[in-house]
């Protein structure tokens, strides 16, 4: 795992400071909230429904059991002794005083965190694969370009101020596993005559009007990529419509230049970029990947699982993964118990998650874009202590990527953007597929549900998504079919009209039951959509 | 009914003005009729509460309740978190640090 140089401490030091001061200020009246606003929102403090709430950065999704049990500990001390993980592989606390904030933020530099860069119209926390350094499909580990693009990109005073926020995703996977593709650039590490290079794609996202981020550099040299990048953001910087928040983005600059007039436009500027000498040396990036070496582990370990108890079998099934070194596994741990609020996990469980990692995995842990947590090298010997563990503290749900492994977003039990509740949509709907030999028949079936139009809750991509809105001060969900985040990226159809509460649990029901009339052997429940297309799917909701 | 709320400057916490002060309790708030703007702007200046605004409301059987949704939720807590809504007769309400 990256260590914090004295740079780094050197910076975040001074940021909470800074923030300790103007908020000092702020509660001294000596500014107004229109001028604290912008400041406070640079450090991830946003003012929600009920109270503040602290978006925490984990950069790439990586933490280690001393950080994690700072998680912990900030949940206990000045929350309500929980936390959110987040569909960008961060946390949010929902109950912040803004006289504890420079305290808090003091406590997570004393473990190399921040919360800065997680708003603004800046380049946010970069996201990644959460199995990367453990994942047998990988063809290297994507975090060391990663945490070269978070240094580049944090405090990049150039790039402080974007037409809008920008978000950046790495995976060296032909899995995607972190949305690349509905990012604003999405860099995939390929391998061309034996050598790694970074594909760009640039222009996707979310949010009112979903893209999928066409190819613009199928193989940029990894010694270019920092200055590609900086080409990509300063063509994006130069022309982005500032004034439009809705046309800011950069999905929408591409879309209206055209993928062909954007590259032509980002190799002009590479060419002048690639002068100003922004690449690090080798030495340097050298330095950064030494930090993600990977554990010592012993690939001799025992590659048997003894399955004689018939609940942790199912377990292993369902949320144990392959691993790249025989005898060891990648554990998922779920954060989507019947019945629970997706995400939502109580200090006790952050703390027992984190003495795990520290025990079993090599000190690590991964936050997952669908809102769970990854132990990512674990000795398949461990995997029982590991399970009964987690068991005893409602953390063992076998529902890893099925009906009721659902992305939800805050929604308006929370978030003052939301038009509609989400969390109960989601209760609902896992309650009424709570029989797991069910949830198994449908097989791999992934919900994503928002409760705006703003898609934190990942509705496009969803094999079923679900967009909460406001019709005439009620909340009303509308259904969509055919979406995936993953490496066969599409963004899901509006069935047609919307639902209550309840109708749209029903509509899902009718939903899954067409498609396990329709499917053929293998098919899962995206792929039988894209054969059989829309209609039955549409007769078996609406008559 | 108009009610007037907003977020406590220190704490984030919804607040409604009672006819002289402000409170955490739904229950507290009074109907600011049409002097809703002319206390908003004192209160704006005085700087205690984040960005308050004037809202529609009605009086139920257990006190005033916003008309929207939105800030019925503000108003009563999280319905996914029933033990984390106000509850008035709770000493401790306000002060859920544990």
């Amino acid at each position: 795992m990256y260590k914090y140089d004295e740079y780094d401490h050197a910076m975040v030091a001074a940021r909470v400071a800074e923030f300790s001061d103007q908020v000092r200020r702020r509660l001294a009246g000596e500014i107004t909230e229109d001028q604290f606003k912008p400041l406070r929102l640079m450090n991830g403090l946003y003012l929600q429904l009920h109270a503040y709430m602290l978006r925490v950065a984990v950069p790439y999704g990586t933490l280690d059991s001393r950080q994690m049990r700072m998680l912990a500990h900030i949940a206990r001390k000045y929350d309500r002794d929980y936390g959110h993980f987040t569909t960008r592989q961060n946390i949010q606390y929902n109950w912040i005083k803004l006289e504890d904030a420079p305290a808090i933020l003091e406590d997570l530099a004393s473990v190399e965190m921040h919360a800065i860069q997680t708003s603004g119209n800046c380049i946010r926390n970069i996201s990644s694969d959460q199995w990367a350094g453990a994942a047998a499909d990988e063809i290297t580990d994507p975090r060391p370009w990663a945490e070269l693009l978070r240094q580049w990109s944090s405090f990049h005073p150039e790039f402080s101020y974007l037409p809008r926020k920008f978000k950046i995703a790495v995976i060296a996977a032909d899995e995607d596993r972190a949305a690349m593709r509905l990012h604003d650039i999405g860099i995939q590490i390929v391998e061309k005559d034996g050598v790694h290079g970074a594909a760009f794609y640039v222009g996707g996202g979310m949010g009112r009007t979903p893209m999928i981020a066409p190819l613009i550099k199928d193989f940029v040299p990894l010694e270019d990529m920092l200055s590609y990048a900086e080409a990509c953001l300063r063509v994006y910087n130069r022309y982005g419509r500032r004034d439009n928040i809705y046309k800011a983005r950069i999905k929408i600059l591409i879309h209206e230049l055209g993928a062909d007039e954007y590259r032509r436009q980002v190799e002009e500027e590479f060419a002048h970029v690639k002068s100003l000498g922004i690449d690090p040396p080798k030495a340097e990036f050298d330095r950064i990947a030494k930090q993600f070496a990977p554990p010592a582990l012993d690939a001799s370990a025992p590659d048997a699982i003894d399955r004689s108890d018939p609940d942790f079998a199912v377990w292993v099934d369902q949320n144990v993964a392959a691993h790249k070194v025989p005898g060891h596994a990648i554990v998922n741990i779920s954060l989507k118990p019947i019945g629970g609020i997706p995400g939502d996990a109580s200090s006790a469980q952050i703390d027992l998650m984190a003495d795990l990692a520290e025990r079993y995995s090599h000190d690590e842990l991964r936050v997952t874009h669908a809102q769970n947590i990854v132990l990512p090298h674990v000795r398949k010997a461990d995997l029982y202590a590991i399970w009964q563990a987690l068991d005893a503290a409602g953390l063992a749900t076998p529902n890893l990527d099925l009906i009721s492994d659902i992305i939800a977003c805050p929604g308006l039990d929370y978030c003052s953007l939301a038009n509609a509740r989400s969390i109960p949509v989601a209760q609902k709907i896992a309650a009424r597929f709570s029989d797991l030999g069910r949830q198994k028949e449908l097989g791999e079936l992934k919900l994503k549900i928002s409760g705006c139009i703003n898609a934190c809750g990942h509705h496009h991509a969803g094999h079923i998504g679900i967009l909460g809105v406001d019709r005439k001060g009620t909340e009303n969900y509308q259904l969509l079919l055919g979406g995936s985040g993953a490496e066969d990226v599409s963004l899901g159809t509006i069935t047609g009209p919307g639902f209550d509460e309840d109708g749209i649990v029903d509509a899902i029901e009718r939903v899954t039951d067409r498609y396990l009339a329709e499917r053929s052997e293998g098919e899962r429940f995206v792929d039988t959509f894209r054969r059989v297309g829309m209609a039955p799917f549409k007769e078996a909701i609406y008559g | 009914m108009k009610l007037l709320t907003g977020n406590d400057l220190k704490t984030g916490f919804v607040t409604w003005w009672t006819g002289s002060d402000w409170s955490i309790h739904i229950e507290d708030a009074v109907d600011v009729g049409e002097h809703g703007e002319a206390i908003l702007a004192v209160e704006e200046a005085a700087r205690r509460v984040n960005a308050p605004y004037i809202i529609s409301g009605e009086m139920t059987p257990d006190g005033p309740r916003p008309a929207h949704i939105k800030d019925r939720i503000r108003a009563l807590g999280p319905t996914v978190r029933p033990d984390l809504t106000l509850k008035p007769a709770d000493p401790a309400a306000g002060d859920w640090v544990i």
